[in-house]
């Protein structure tokens, strides 16, 4: 990993869940900023959605996502803060969604670029993988960044997130 | 009450703490959403099973075997 490379904080998931993961005070102090997650909610299912909220809100977002599950590939998009495909609860026992989310020149003055891959960790007939271009029209620096299970669903004890920044010089 | 988990950047310090009554209220409305929609899908999938459980049997009565109903 490159020395630019910086782990800013990490968290987990306690045994009573969470309804959201939210990383606060970003320092505006590197060029890019990365998200590591390993996600599992609450789901009855195999697969849920989620979202990443910027600076509080889910507004002022657009998406484009390609999906495919091991049998059909699909492309849809939206009008909201969807970033990725997470497990849920009926996924194979004690597996988590893999997730890296990309916002690079967080901090800058024009509308920020997202970029995420998220794969569901499924041992079973079907399992899901999305890569999602998004867009916040916004010109603000990035300070906040939520993760959110999506249809009103909670994180499992042991889901992890962890915010890295990356710096263009060592 | 659901919490959530807010991480300070600044001291690296995660913090439990209960949503509020807002947030509390997306979430409600987001699972009744959610609840709604998958209603819809499930009796549109089942719809989906007994007209090709219908279709199949129809198939069935005309002579055509398993293999050949399969092979449609």
């Amino acid at each position: 990993m490159a020395l630019t490379y910086v782990a800013i904080a990490t968290t987990t998931v306690g045994s009573g869940g969470a309804a959201n993961i939210e990383f606060t005070s970003i320092p505006g102090t590197y060029t890019d900023l990365v998200i590591k997650a390993s996600l599992r909610d609450t789901r009855n299912g195999p697969a849920n959605d989620f979202s990443m909220e910027i600076n509080g809100a889910a507004t002022n977002r657009t998406y484009k996502a390609l999906k495919g599950d091991g049998s059909t590939v699909t492309t849809f998009s939206g009008s909201t803060a969807t970033i990725g495909v997470e497990d849920g609860d009926t996924a194979t026992a004690s597996t988590f969604a893999n997730v890296e989310i990309y916002i690079p020149n967080y901090a800058g003055s024009n509308n920020k670029s997202i970029s995420a891959d998220s794969a569901q960790e499924n041992n079973q007939s079907a399992a899901e993988v999305w890569m999602v271009a998004s867009l916040w029209s916004q010109t603000a620096a990035i300070t906040s960044l939520k993760l959110v299970p999506g249809n009103g669903f909670s994180y499992k004890q042991y889901s992890t997130a962890t915010l890295y920044g990356i710096k263009n010089t060592v | 009450m659901p919490t959530k988990l807010v991480v300070d950047c600044s001291t690296g310090v995660t913090t439990e703490v209960e949503l509020t009554a807002e947030e509390i209220a997306q979430r409600e409305a987001d699972a009744a959403a959610y609840a709604e929609q998958k209603a819809a899908e499930d009796a549109a999938a089942a719809a989906r099973a007994e007209a090709k459980a219908n279709a199949e049997a129809k198939l069935a009565a005309l002579g055509l075997t398993a293999d050949e109903i399969a092979a449609l």
